[in-house]
């Protein structure tokens, strides 16, 4: 698990095929967002109805909605929605869960078991429900969606992190370093948190792009992002109603939604091979 | 006043089947620069008695007695106490180096946490002692050795790295729990002599637990001979082994290889195995295994009878355990 020397990190990093495919990807993604904080190819918030779907075309990439809006805009625009909600709801799951993960298993006793049958309550609920259900309490809109989605992530960093916490709890370095004088803060920070980081950042690439399909799903079903904010999620919804006369519509969203979950994956699934040296490098 | 004084220690493990009594009435002492061996087989609580020792047993485990360090009661320290104890007053080696070293961090970081922990040492000063630690326990390049990760050293360095560390403070008592078990022969000789050395230099005490009698007699001015769980027989070293009494510990005795033995003659075992923690035999532990039990051992727990100036043994049947030795109790 050790990583020796930058050298060689970087040289398995290349060696893992889907580490370099899923980075690539995910590059690509970060790169239309920033983009299009300062350029797109056309207006995303000018309604012109004349110029409603046309075909794809140098000045139109992927043509124009029912609005006459540029697709390949409202897509790159769509972007920085998608990631700011997987940063943002990735970091809340991951702060707040982690730390309730980490106390379950420094505390063990009561404290473990009240903080894992609260995260098997919250397991209880499927996710896009209770993110339904919080929407519906706080309300529809961008930042309750992201919050929604934030908070169903706490229990499953929580409960990862209990677990493979645990394992190191057993571990003899543990301890030695307890015989050494070392209180449960120390050891967790210094032992345990630095032996699970490699599990919890796999977790995180997982989580974002359950993160981003969440939100697509909560703003397909109105509760996530609000016009004139363009959302991948939403972009499908209102290319639902016209998927007979104008299937490409609903494809574009779609596809966009697959990169990004499909690269995010991928880049998981090559971060696993890469951080740890143990399991299989061949792939 | 002794340094370390265990009276009456009791460790009963909860387990799913009931109480598992790992320890039983185990009393000890250790005089500064003393060193005192604990041997027996697998499962007999030596490793249960190091651990008590360090306040370091599973939550599981009840533990009632008095242990004694300088007359201060460990067992009614808070963690917090006894924290500040661990690693500074008492240090302990364990026995796998392949396992006992973060994998995540530079070994010398790890030989520097607790001077900074308990010392309150700078960064620098930290350095600069552990290199000098480093040098002590025989690495060789400390400079380029500080800097490595612990699975680019081999299992003897890593053995000497736990040992820096548990050396760092300057303890009162170091508990090696078969600091050599895990390492190989010629690598085994080569730790047990530098612990031997430190110990004698540092005025150190000792607490040397192992299975292996050779290590023991060779190491030790005390041994206690545990069997399930308490202590059978105890006394100086060079006394036990020059009139080995109970039944167990000539058993042990006779169990090991010898060198020139006929290769066609098996070695000789004691009969039957460890006695089940949670269903204790009632009486003598040993029972069930002794060639010499007879009905008093069944009811009764043996008294302890001394022999000479330092050497006590448990036993209902003592005087033919003695009579039986020059015989061979197991041939």
């Amino acid at each position: 698990m050790s990583i020796s020397s930058s050298q060689s990190f970087v040289s398995r990093c290349f060696k893992s095929r889907s580490f370099v495919v899923g980075g690539l990807m995910t590059g690509f993604l970060l790169l239309c967002a920033i983009t299009s904080l300062f350029w797109t190819p056309g207006e995303i918030y000018d309604i012109s109805i004349a110029d409603r779907f046309l075909s794809p075309s140098l000045t139109h990439w992927f043509g124009t909605d029912q609005f006459g809006r540029d697709i390949a805009s409202l897509l790159m625009t769509g972007t920085q929605n998608s990631i700011t909600v997987g940063v943002v709801a990735v970091s809340i799951g991951l702060s707040v869960g982690v730390t309730l993960g980490l106390t379950a298993s420094a505390q063990r006793g009561w404290v473990e078991e009240l903080i894992m049958r609260l995260s098997d309550f919250s397991f209880a609920f499927p996710a896009i429900l209770s993110a339904i259900m919080i929407t519906a309490i706080l309300g529809p809109g961008g930042v309750n969606s992201i919050l929604a989605i934030g908070i169903y992530n706490i229990p499953i960093f929580a409960r990862l992190t209990r677990g493979t916490a645990n394992a190191i709890w057993a571990r003899e370095y543990v301890m030695a370093a307890r015989a050494a004088g070392k209180g449960k803060f120390r050891i967790t920070l210094e032992h345990v948190l630095p032996n699970i980081l490699s599990i919890i950042i796999v977790q995180v690439t997982i989580q974002f792009a359950i993160a981003i399909l969440a939100e697509a799903a909560l703003s397909y079903l109105g509760l996530g992002t609000q016009p004139p904010h363009p959302s991948w999620g939403r972009m499908l919804n209102e290319a639902q109603s016209l998927m007979f006369f104008q299937p490409l519509q609903a494809v574009y969203p779609g596809a966009a939604i697959a990169l990004a979950v499909f690269g995010l994956n991928l880049l998981g699934d090559g971060l696993r091979d890469v951080l740890d040296p143990r399991l299989s490098r061949k792939r | 006043m002794a340094l370390l004084e265990v009276e009456n220690l009791n460790v009963d493990l909860a387990t799913a089947m009931g109480p598992a009594r790992a320890v039983r009435n185990l009393n000890l002492t250790l005089e500064k620069g003393q060193s005192i061996g604990i041997v027996g087989e697998s499962g007999c609580g030596k490793s249960m008695t190091a651990l008590a020792l360090m306040g370091l047993l599973p939550e599981n485990a009840i533990t009632t007695g008095e242990i004694r360090l300088s007359n201060e009661n460990l067992l009614k320290k808070s963690e917090r106490e006894l924290c500040t104890i661990r690693g500074n007053r008492m240090a302990m080696i364990f026995q796998e180096p392949m396992t006992s070293l973060n994998p995540v961090h530079t070994v010398g970081r790890q030989i520097m946490e607790p001077l900074r922990l308990h010392r309150g040492l700078s960064k620098a000063d930290a350095k600069k002692k552990a290199l000098q630690l480093m040098d002590r326990v025989g690495i060789p390049n400390p400079e380029q050795r500080i800097a490595n990760f612990p699975h680019q050293l081999s299992g003897g360095q890593r053995q000497r790295v736990m040992i820096a560390i548990a050396l760092s403070c300057d303890p009162d008592i170091l508990i090696a729990d078969e600091p050599t078990t895990a390492l190989d022969v010629t690598i085994q000789d080569q730790i047990l002599e530098l612990i031997q050395n430190l110990v004698a230099e540092e005025g150190m005490s000792l607490i040397l637990i192992s299975h292996d009698l050779g290590v023991i007699a060779e190491n030790t001015e005390k041994v206690a001979v545990m069997y399930g769980g308490t202590v059978v027989e105890s006394g100086a070293t060079d006394q036990i082994f020059g009139q080995l009494s109970h039944p167990y510990t000539q058993g042990l005795f006779a169990a090991m290889p010898k060198l020139g033995m006929d290769r066609t003659k098996r070695l000789t075992t004691i009969p039957g195995t460890v006695p089940d923690l949670v269903n204790l035999p009632a009486g003598c532990t040993f029972t069930d295994r002794c060639p010499l039990a007879s009905s008093i051992c069944r009811e009764n727990t043996p008294p302890i009878e001394a022999l000479g100036s330092s050497h006590a043994v448990a036993c209902h049947n003592l005087q033919q355990a003695i009579e039986a030795r020059s015989a061979g109790l197991y041939e």
